[in-house]
């Protein structure tokens, strides 16, 4: 398919981009040729969503620059990428349900002549689009919304055709699908790249890379850390090698753990929630730090939700101390002392025009309360308190959380628990946006807040993270539990290799 | 050697983003500038009455620059003003009630048909005044499931609750107006006290409760979590849909407060009271500050949106300018007071 000594005719050179608080990329190479199958390697927060971003015109690299025929390009925005032939597959489909597919397909680009929509045309040109791609059974006027994750992914692709991509770039388009869509996605994707287009495919599932690759460029840490490699003639364990080992050692505090008498807090049987998971247990004693280990979409974080009360699952028990907990109710288990630090900490968890010590005692408020009376100056005391003991900077409690980085916005949502005085601590990403040096005081504050006596249960991407932290670890691949075990008997490589063997369908 | 320099990214990075060189100074200013936010957007509500007054006085004289008329303007400000306490409440915390006017109306004719005056008469005015105020609630209460609990937007449950409130206003007066002779209702809502409207004084007290409910209580606290994140309100514990469910009453009842004080200044009860008072109360409590997405809310803006309106108002009367010129200058500033908000909470989110 590729031939002898293909000219690359895009060409991403020593990008880095940085977030407020964050390095996402840090020195990123990417070269494309016509017509190959080029799959992006890395962990979760290695930075493939960053860079398929910069080059889709989503975000501007900070450095670095992009080459297209030799020539060095800016992609200011979207329409731009699409201009220069750069055509990107979101993960979480961007099509509009209520139009239908051949307005969805020219959309943005719509044919027109005086102003007059010419949709005789935008159909017949859908029609030749899908047939291209090997669905002549999607009629061109059929709503979107009615066709299933398949259809819509067919209706994207066919979008970025209607651009004339040279290059069309896929994150995780497999994540959605069934084995028969993705043997079908993979039929069309080897049409495109016999007919010339290159497609940049990003995958957690070695086996497809296998199968549907040509060449590999793995990221870790922000940095490409081997590049063109070509997929025959690399072993797994040598590209889960590349992916896994940290370059920056995190600090863990050292592993405590439960003593043998500690009595299990949080005793969850049969959870089930349907269509995410299914069947989970799970035990944790005083003192103890549980993780919970998988990709995204794996059902972790639904797990601590449904514990919490967020959810409500369609079977199971969770017990706190031997209390049976009421099904679906978050106030009942914040009555009990569970408390959650969500995944998305700022849609999720702050109010981020409030001030920090109102965030803090968002779950707390009314037990200062007298009456109904606010006790401000008690709360603000009390969140003063936490803030000098968690190191929070700057450690004044009446500033807007807003102006605070990820790191000590977390602090402050763990600060929030310690108020409460949680029994039972739930962890759902907590160092995602947290740079390096606050990544090592929440360890230790977890770890502190276990030593106290409370039951925690982390659940993070970074399998690193998991396995530093936690004293008992659980893998979970495609909503079961496929593993349990001590956190010293198992390392990245086995974890991994789970993670990504389970979600092979 | 990689290590040490991504850690030394990572830590320049870190601290660097919350506090650049001289970033002291600057929180100090920020921490000053939360409660001088607030006040410097009051301030510049109460610059712009200043302005209106001024302009009353050069362009009226003595007409708009008396006692009697200041009086007038508060008299006409009261109804529209508790109304608009209530809004202020829905409005923070997310929601939005078209209905409050028609609820007002049928509050009005409710508490003035013949079977409940009759009983007025027997038991004084009390039985009046409850009327009114049981309908309110019941209907704020009736908006307050709809939108909790039978998950119906906000925006549809309201407006199904005002087309039929006012439709059963009319039912019950037949369309005709009720005049209120019960005179123990009359010789306690009427006349002055230490010369001042005793609507006026209802105003007040209403006004005064709603800032302490909103500033000081934990029903307050609620009220702007469910409004700013009723996500993160809903995952640190807070029953969400009881507290819409509640401020949705609460709405109600200050419009059937609203429809007592209709009643005491107009002596009637008619199925046309209220008309569009949602749309005067909205407009006051947006142009007073509270954020229309909600999070946000104060009552000493939505009583200066109140007052800048109804001296609006009463300036184009005294200078006998078309009602439909005085439309348009509502409009306007509506737009304006919505646009500078705009460019000032920008700047406060921004750096």
């Amino acid at each position: 398919m590729v031939s002898a000594d293909p000219q690359p005719f895009l060409t991403m050179q020593g990008i880095v981009k940085v977030f407020p608080g964050a390095r996402a990329l840090d020195g990123v190479d990417l070269e494309i040729v016509p017509g190959e199958v080029h799959c992006l390697l890395g962990q979760n927060g290695a930075g493939k969503s960053t860079l398929i971003k910069v080059l889709a015109g989503a975000h501007q690299p900070t450095e670095g620059r992009i080459l297209l025929d030799g020539e060095p390009i800016t992609i200011a925005d979207p329409v731009a990428a699409l201009r220069h032939g750069v055509a990107t597959m979101y993960q979480e489909l961007d099509v509009v349900d209520g139009l239908t597919v051949a307005e969805n397909v020219f959309l943005g680009h719509e044919l027109a002549t005086l102003g007059f929509s010419q949709r005789r045309e935008a159909v017949r040109r859908t029609r030749e689009l899908l047939r291209r791609l090997g669905h002549p059974e999607v009629s061109p006027r059929q709503e979107v919304g009615a066709l299933s994750a398949a259809g819509k992914q067919i209706v994207s692709m066919a979008r970025a055709l209607s651009h004339d991509a040279r290059v069309i770039v896929m994150d995780e388009p497999s994540a959605v699908l069934d084995s028969e869509e993705v043997a079908n996605l993979f039929r069309v994707v080897r049409e495109l790249t016999s007919a010339g287009v290159a497609v940049v495919y990003i995958s957690h599932r070695l086996e497809e890379i296998r199968e549907i690759g040509n060449r590999i460029t793995v990221l870790k840490d922000g940095r490409t850390v081997a590049h063109n490699l070509p997929v025959s003639g690399t072993p797994t364990t040598e590209l889960i090698r590349l992916m896994t080992g940290r370059s920056v050692e995190y600090a863990f505090p050292p592993s405590s753990g439960p003593g043998p008498e500690a009595p299990v807090v949080l005793d969850v049987q049969g959870l089930s929630l349907r269509g995410v998971f299914r069947d989970v247990g799970l035990e944790v004693r005083a003192g103890e730090i549980v993780g919970l280990a998988g990709l995204v979409g794996s059902g972790r974080s639904e797990i601590l939700e449904t514990v919490y009360g967020a959810r409500r699952p369609s079977a199971g028990v969770v017990r706190v101390d031997g209390r049976r907990l009421r099904p679906g109710s978050v106030a009942a288990a914040v009555g009990v002392g569970i408390g959650l630090a969500p995944e998305e900490r700022k849609s999720q968890g702050l109010l981020l025009d409030e001030p920090v010590y109102r965030n803090v005692t968002l779950s707390t408020f009314a037990r200062f309360a007298r009456g109904g009376l606010l006790d401000e100056r008690a709360e603000r005391a009390a969140a003063q308190e936490q803030a000098i003991s968690l190191h929070l900077r700057p450690p004044g409690v009446d500033r807007p959380i807003r102006t605070l980085s990820g790191g000590n916005q977390q602090k402050a949502m763990l600060a929030r628990w310690l108020v409460h005085g949680c029994r039972v601590l739930l962890l759902d990403e907590p160092t995602r946006g947290v740079d390096v040096g606050a990544r090592a005081e929440i360890y230790a504050l977890v770890r502190r807040l276990a030593d106290a006596g409370a039951a925690v249960v982390v659940v993070s991407s970074e399998i690193p993270e998991v396995l530093g932290l936690a004293d008992r670890v659980l893998v979970v691949s495609e909503g079961r539990v496929v593993h349990e075990g001590p956190a010293e008997s198992i390392d990245e490589h086995q974890v991994l290799d789970m993670v990504m063997e389970g979600s092979v369908a | 050697m990689n290590e040490q320099k991504l850690s030394a990214d990572a830590r320049q990075a870190g601290p660097g983003a919350a506090g650049p060189p001289g970033g002291e100074h600057k929180d100090t200013a920020r921490r000053v500038g939360i409660p001088s936010g607030t006040a410097g957007r009051n301030l510049g509500l109460i610059v712009a009455l200043v302005a209106l007054a001024v302009v009353g006085c050069v362009t009226a004289g003595s007409r708009f620059a008396s006692l009697d008329n200041l009086m007038v303007i508060l008299s006409l400000a009261s109804v529209i003003g508790v109304v608009s306490i209530g809004m202020t409440f829905v409005i923070t915390g997310g929601g939005i009630d078209l209905s409050v006017g028609s609820v007002l109306g049928l509050a009005s004719v409710w508490a003035t048909t013949l079977a409940t005056q009759t009983m007025a008469d027997q038991y004084g005015w009390v039985v009046m005044a409850v009327c009114a105020l049981a309908v309110g609630l019941g209907a704020g209460l009736v908006n307050g499931v709809l939108v909790a609990y039978g998950r119906v937007v906000a925006f549809i449950a309201t407006l199904a609750t005002m087309v039929a409130a006012r439709g059963l206003a009319e039912l019950i007066a037949n369309r005709r107006t009720q005049i209120v002779d019960v005179d123990s209702f009359t010789d306690t809502f009427r006349g002055d006290l230490l010369g001042v409207p005793k609507i006026v004084w209802i105003f007040v007290a209403v006004a005064v409760a709603g800032w302490f409910l909103l500033n000081r209580t934990t029903f307050g606290r609620r009220t702007v979590a469910v409004g700013g994140n009723p996500e993160a309100a809903r995952l640190a514990g807070i029953k969400v849909r009881r507290h819409t469910m509640y401020l949705y009453a609460l709405a109600g009842l200050a419009a059937g407060i609203a429809g007592v004080m209709m009643l005491a200044r107009t002596t009637a009860g008619s199925s046309t009271n209220g008309t569009l008072y949602e749309l005067d109360a909205i407009a006051a409590v947006v142009v007073g500050g509270t954020l229309l997405a909600g999070g946000r809310g104060t009552i000493v803006g939505t009583v200066l949106g109140v007052l800048i309106f109804a001296t609006l108002t009463n300036l184009f009367i005294q200078n006998n300018l078309d009602s439909s010129v005085q439309a348009v200058a509502k409009g306007a500033i509506i737009i304006v007071a919505v646009l500078l908000q705009q460019r000032l909470t920008a700047r406060s989110t921004t750096g």
